[in-house]
């Protein structure tokens, strides 16, 4: 337990050096490239959390993404043009509002997706799920009142009282407080006694049935938490980068997520951080070579998957010498 | 209310086949009842029926006085019904430990709580050691399901499902793929659970049913044709010719 204790407190610390280090060596696109590794890092572990623990393989979660995203995005939209969503909900740029509103809006789009796809499971569920996420995708590109395929672009970053936020390396602390504190949060929900419970029903729906157990609650239950935690990591990706898209929704983008969680090591909580960060650096030093970058990407992937049997969290493991 | 279990008229049908033919049965207050039968009788249709994993097209079920008959299989649960599965059910990735804690933690409640530790739950885990105290389990507490050997498994279902509490546990096949050594263990187990609840035991090791059982119903082609204590079913023709018989050939 020490040991791990001071793993996350010495990465803790290396990661708020990046701002430095970047300067130091001139590499300013360090701390944006690390940011949003952190940030598809929390969408990652988020879904992991139903498919690795859960065992519930959802093909859509960069729709709750996206939806963080946008919540931020049209709330914005609105302050600046100084009019209200609906006509009734009036805009706003502070972060201690948009947030938690992006949080609670992705949870009830996971509450109604979930609803009805965990009626169904294996590769039906998979399906539903992907099908759920296609259908917001055309939504937001419909919608032309916010850019329609273009998106929004969001001019200033929300503010957070007592910070400038205008400033960059300010900007990735918060996001790498963030990404600690949904770290530590993940952690201790997977030994919570929800936790034990979402891990039993992984191994073995029907005995948890019979042990009185209404899975279909607990499942919606997790299915709602994990899409909170997407929505969060899209509202932060939409105040890094200060835009927000379709293309944060987009099947790809889902299935990125999943790339990374197995990548990393399915079912740990550090492992869908590692295959973010891995595959946004494999994704963005590739593709200044190449276009095709996807082919290399794939190949790895392979060989991660077929010979450390549990993603690099497990070649990690076995290097640290933890069996 | 002395019918801890009472199904009455149960009939299902799958296609043209009729797996439970108008089966009415009780199971009293502490009572073994034994279902014994051929293989195809429908046992496990009318056990998948009383957990509540098959609708019936007709007929009634009570459990504890009231009508389960369409009630999920959890909410049965929480009336007080337990059961072990044939082919045995368990979670293979946790230990023996863990296995009996969930089956605790499941029966306390407080099992949407995210931000508490499950591990330390003392009312969880004081029952499980003492559990693992009095039982045949105890060395093994710390192995993994899946490491297990079938008896052991068998042992541990039967130990999770009494920590249920149950007023009424169904025994699918408890004696299933067991050793002559093995099963005597598990006779003796269900003797020592005899107090605790009623069971309604399905099994074709006849010595362990005449052992046990209070009363014994054979079910052949879906229809009891037989009820009575264990002197009665020896000397009943229409049993030794459907099934007893079967075995002296």
């Amino acid at each position: 337990m020490k040991r791990e204790h001071l793993i996350l407190l010495a990465v803790f610390l290396l990661l708020a050096l990046v701002p430095y280090a970047a300067e130091l060596t001139g590499q300013t696109s360090w701390t944006r490239l690390v940011g949003q590794a952190l940030i598809y890092g929390m969408a990652a572990a988020s879904l992991n959390f139903i498919l690795g623990y859960g065992g519930m393989v959802s093909f859509g979660h960069a729709a709750f993404f996206g939806i963080g995203g946008y919540v931020v995005g049209i709330l914005y939209h609105h302050f600046d043009a100084g009019t209200s969503f609906l006509g009734l909900i009036p805009g706003t740029d502070q972060m201690l509002i948009t947030l938690p509103a992006a949080v609670i809006v992705a949870g009830l789009a996971a509450a109604l997706v979930g609803a009805m796809s965990l009626r169904t499971g294996g590769v039906q569920f998979i399906m539903i799920t992907l099908a759920f996420a296609q259908m917001f995708f055309f939504l937001f590109i419909s919608l032309k009142t916010y850019g329609g395929e273009d998106g929004i672009m969001v001019r200033r970053t929300n503010s957070l009282p007592g910070l400038d936020m205008k400033n960059k390396a300010t900007l990735y602390w918060v996001v790498l407080c963030f990404a600690a504190a949904y770290y530590l949060f993940l952690r201790r929900l997977v030994q919570s006694s929800f936790g034990q419970i979402i891990a039993g029903i992984r191994q073995n729906e029907r005995r948890m049935a019979a042990m009185g157990i209404s899975t279909y609650r607990y499942k919606l239950a997790a299915f709602v938490l994990s899409g909170m935690g997407a929505g969060l990591a899209g509202a932060l990706m939409v105040n890094f980068l200060r835009f927000a898209s379709p293309d944060m929704m987009h099947w790809s983008r889902s299935g990125e997520l999943m790339i990374m969680v197995i990548l990393g090591g399915v079912g740990t909580l550090a492992g869908p951080f590692i295959g973010a960060g891995v595959l946004f650096t494999l994704e963005t030093t590739l593709a200044r070579y190449t276009e095709h970058w996807m082919l290399p990407v794939g190949i790895l992937l392979l060989i991660v998957v077929l010979t450390t049997r549990g993603g690099l969290m497990a070649l990690i493991r076995r290097l640290g010498g933890k069996r | 209310m002395s019918h801890v279990l009472e199904i009455s008229g149960l009939v299902k049908t799958f296609g043209g086949l009729t797996a439970t033919d108008y089966v009415s049965l009780t199971v009293d207050t502490g009572e073994i009842h034994a279902l014994i039968g051929p293989n195809g009788a429908g046992k496990s249709t009318l056990i998948n029926q009383i957990c509540g994993e098959i609708i019936p097209n007709a007929g009634h079920i009570h459990l504890a006085g009231r009508d389960v008959t369409r009630l999920p299989p959890a909410e049965r649960v929480a009336l007080g019904l337990g059961r072990t599965f044939q082919i045995t059910s368990l979670l293979d990735d946790m230990t023996v430990r863990q296995n009996l804690g969930l089956a605790i933690q499941a029966r306390e409640g407080g099992n949407f709580r995210i931000l508490d530790r499950a591990s330390r739950r003392a009312e969880v885990w004081d029952e499980v050691a003492e559990i693992l105290r009095s039982g045949t389990l105890g060395a093994r507490a710390d192995v993994r399901v899946a490491d297990l050997a079938h008896g052991e498994k068998k042992q541990l279902e039967l130990a999770m499902a009494l920590s249920q509490r149950p007023r009424l546990l169904l025994l699918d096949e408890p004696m299933a793929g067991l050793g002559h050594v093995e099963s005597q263990q598990m006779i003796e187990a269900l003797q020592a659970a005899r107090g605790e609840c009623a069971m309604l035991l399905v099994e074709h090791d006849m010595e362990a049913v005449f052992a046990l059982a209070d009363r014994i119903s054979v079910l052949v082609y879906g229809r009891v044709i037989a009820a009575g204590s264990a002197d009665d079913i020896r000397a009943n023709p229409a049993v030794r010719e459907a099934y007893l018989g079967e075995e002296d050939a």
